[in-house]
């Protein structure tokens, strides 16, 4: 009995030379219990509390959908522009060496450091229609700033180096050997990049997109004042929150937050199956 | 396909990788570059390839100027010394990658590359593999892998770099043989790149010897071996002893002394000889000094014997019978029965 129990015990417990497997999984749930458990499952609580039929006519608010729609179709469009524009830097800054590529690289990361207000502040700004590029783009009859564009704008830019930063450790790997197969084989440049080189980095290219979709999805700070906040039109989730809030309307606050939770865990966690698929898809199993 | 390589110079950054290097490589032959790191030889397989471009000179492929057609125009099978496989690929669509990414109207339909590809397969005794992913196999089942997606393009020369620097002992022996069988099965025009010597003289018709940019040396494994033209090649290739000599006379003398060569043009020069390319002696002129170490080696026993003055020795390694009795310190005279000297 004792026997067969630590023979289960050790089935669970992967057996490793190196030592602290129980501590550190132990300090790993502990924080993220404090940290992000305890108080998601405060909100899922408080929103419990509502009852079944206001939690639905909350959320089935008008309002509240359209926010909802904002927030998320603003997320996904940047987040796939991101993937784009994040895979071509990516690829300047590890494949070409030219004066100022530190400097480049160091920009990349200004997204993370600069207050999100700031930003949001500088963004309207330049594309407001009096703007240094918005006075330029409102003849042609694009308007950015007070828009959905803008929404989309502001995210391009505070999601830009999570594309970078997790695909250009991996592009950086790839050896040169692998291209010049390629070539002497008779691939054309493109052929290289789509066939040979892209694929190896689809794994590293989801994870940016889940990044920078995520962190869309929740960005506030540098959104609220390029969108101009038109209710069903550029009013995203969390200022909706914000404003539910300020309201003292606590019910609807956490009934919308429950919902962007749910909906982003579905997402995040079909995009990280995708992503387990790829990997053993494109050989990185190990 | 016979390769003409003429009067190739490459630099890299104004630094020389080549200078001015001329090769002639005959159709169906196997050759080796042997020479040691920075000797130029990756550069110059790399630039038959089409990898790299020539600073200056010309590459001709049959009749034909390849000088500065791409990698892709010259139709080239190049086998890697790290693989350089598609990791996201399995083993069958990897070998097939070169007819697959040919134009619509060259490409043949998917049976007839699938085929193929399994025939290559077969062939590289790879059967049953073609579902894998390259990070499935061994390291030698890569390199095999490897060179069936070279072939399948049917390449009018297949170039391989170091194709066995990164397998082990055992694998390497193995594959070399088989490399053999397959060429001498294909008839393919075929050039190697390597360091190991023992490799390329096994395996090779001709070895070129390379160093710091030049050949030094084009022939058969034994006109490098036993008729070296240079000191580089005697010293690259296969153990052997130099020792700093004077011709007086028409005798070479070492320190001094006549050691009983005759050699035919008077001056300072070197003289190289194999170890076991020397006979003992009991008396008459030789070269002689006492034993510092010996070692038995196999079928044979090697001495190291301390020539010259005790302020400036030179040590050299001599093959003695394995009856002959040797202990530190004996004094032993010899003399080369075959050596080379060179001015």
């Amino acid at each position: 009995m004792a026997s067969a129990r630590s023979a289960a015990r050790w089935h669970w417990k992967t057996p490793s030379v190196i030592p602290g497997f129980g501590l550190t999984l132990g300090f790993t749930l502990a924080y993220l219990t404090l940290i992000i458990l305890i108080p998601l499952a405060g909100l899922a609580w408080r929103s419990a509390s509502l009852g079944w039929s206001d939690f639905v006519r909350l959320v089935l608010d008008p309002r509240t959908l359209g926010a909802l729609k904002v927030s998320f179709s603003t997320a996904l469009i940047a987040a796939v522009v991101n993937v784009i524009f994040g895979v071509v830097t990516a690829w300047v800054l590890v494949r070409y060496n030219f004066p100022g590529r530190r400097i480049v690289d160091a920009i990349v990361d200004l997204p993370f450091a600069i207050p999100t207000a700031v930003a949001g502040i500088a963004l309207t700004a330049i594309y407001a229609p009096n703007g240094l590029l918005g006075s330029h783009l409102a003849p042609l009859g694009i308007k950015v700033a007070y828009t959905p564009l803008g929404i989309i704008v502001a995210l391009i830019a505070i999601g830009l180096p999570f594309v970078v930063r997790t695909v250009q450790p991996v592009m950086q790997e790839i050896s040169r050997e692998v291209e010049e197969a390629a070539a002497s084989l008779g691939a054309s440049r493109l052929q290289t990049i789509f066939r040979v080189i892209l694929p190896g980095l689809t794994p590293a290219i989801l994870t940016g997109f889940a990044l920078a979709l995520a962190r869309g999805i929740g960005e506030y700070g540098s959104v609220i004042f390029i969108a101009g906040n038109i209710p069903f039109v550029s009013e995203i989730a969390p200022l909706l929150i914000v404003i539910r809030l300020e309201e003292f309307d606590y019910g609807a606050a956490t009934a919308i937050a429950t919902v962007m939770l749910v909906i982003s865990f579905l997402m995040l966690f079909l995009i990280n199956f995708i992503q387990a698929w790829s990997r053993r898809r494109f050989g990185h199993a190990q | 396909m016979e390769i003409r390589v003429e009067k190739i110079r490459k630099e890299f950054d104004l630094y020389p990788a080549l200078h001015d290097v001329s090769l002639k490589i005959e159709s169906g032959e196997l050759i080796a570059l042997l020479g040691p790191s920075g000797s130029g030889k990756t550069t110059l397989l790399r630039l038959i390839a089409g990898l790299e471009q020539p600073t200056l000179g010309r590459i001709f492929f049959g009749e034909e100027d390849a000088s500065y057609k791409t990698v892709q125009e010259r139709n080239v099978g190049f086998v890697f010394q790290h693989y350089a496989l598609f990791r996201h690929m399995n083993v069958a669509q990897n070998v097939a990658f070169g007819l697959t990414v040919r134009p619509r109207h060259q490409r043949p339909p998917k049976a007839e590359i699938r085929r193929r590809a399994l025939e290559l397969l077969d062939m590289m005794q790879l059967t049953g593999l073609e579902k894998r992913f390259p990070n499935q196999l061994s390291g030698g089942q890569r390199q095999r892998v490897a060179l069936a997606r070279a072939m399948a393009i049917e390449p009018r020369v297949l170039l391989l770099d170091e194709p066995f620097g990164a397998l082990d002992a055992k694998v390497r022996k193995e594959l070399r043989r088989w490399l053999r069988e397959f060429h001498d099965r294909t008839g393919h025009t075929t050039v190697f790149v390597t360091h190991d010597q023992e490799e390329a003289l096994e395996l090779a018709d001709r070895v070129v010897v390379m160093s710091q940019g030049k050949i030094e040396q084009v022939g058969s494994s034994d006109d490098v071996y036993d008729r070296p033209n240079s000191p580089f090649v005697f010293s690259f290739i296969g153990e052997s002893a130099n020792l700093p000599v004077s011709v007086i006379d028409g005798t070479v003398h070492f320190h001094g002394q006549s050691t009983g060569l005759a050699a035919q043009r008077d001056g300072e020069a070197h003289l190289f000889f194999r170890p076991q390319d020397v006979s003992l002696v009991e008396e008459g002129p030789g070269l002689s000094g006492p034993v510092t170490s010996s070692r038995r080696l196999a079928g044979t026993r090697i001495a190291e014997v301390e020539l010259g003055s005790a302020k400036s020795p030179c040590h050299v390694e001599i093959e003695v019978p394995l009856d002959a009795s040797v202990s530190n310190g004996t004094t032993l005279a010899f003399r080369p029965t075959r050596w080379k000297l060179f001015y």
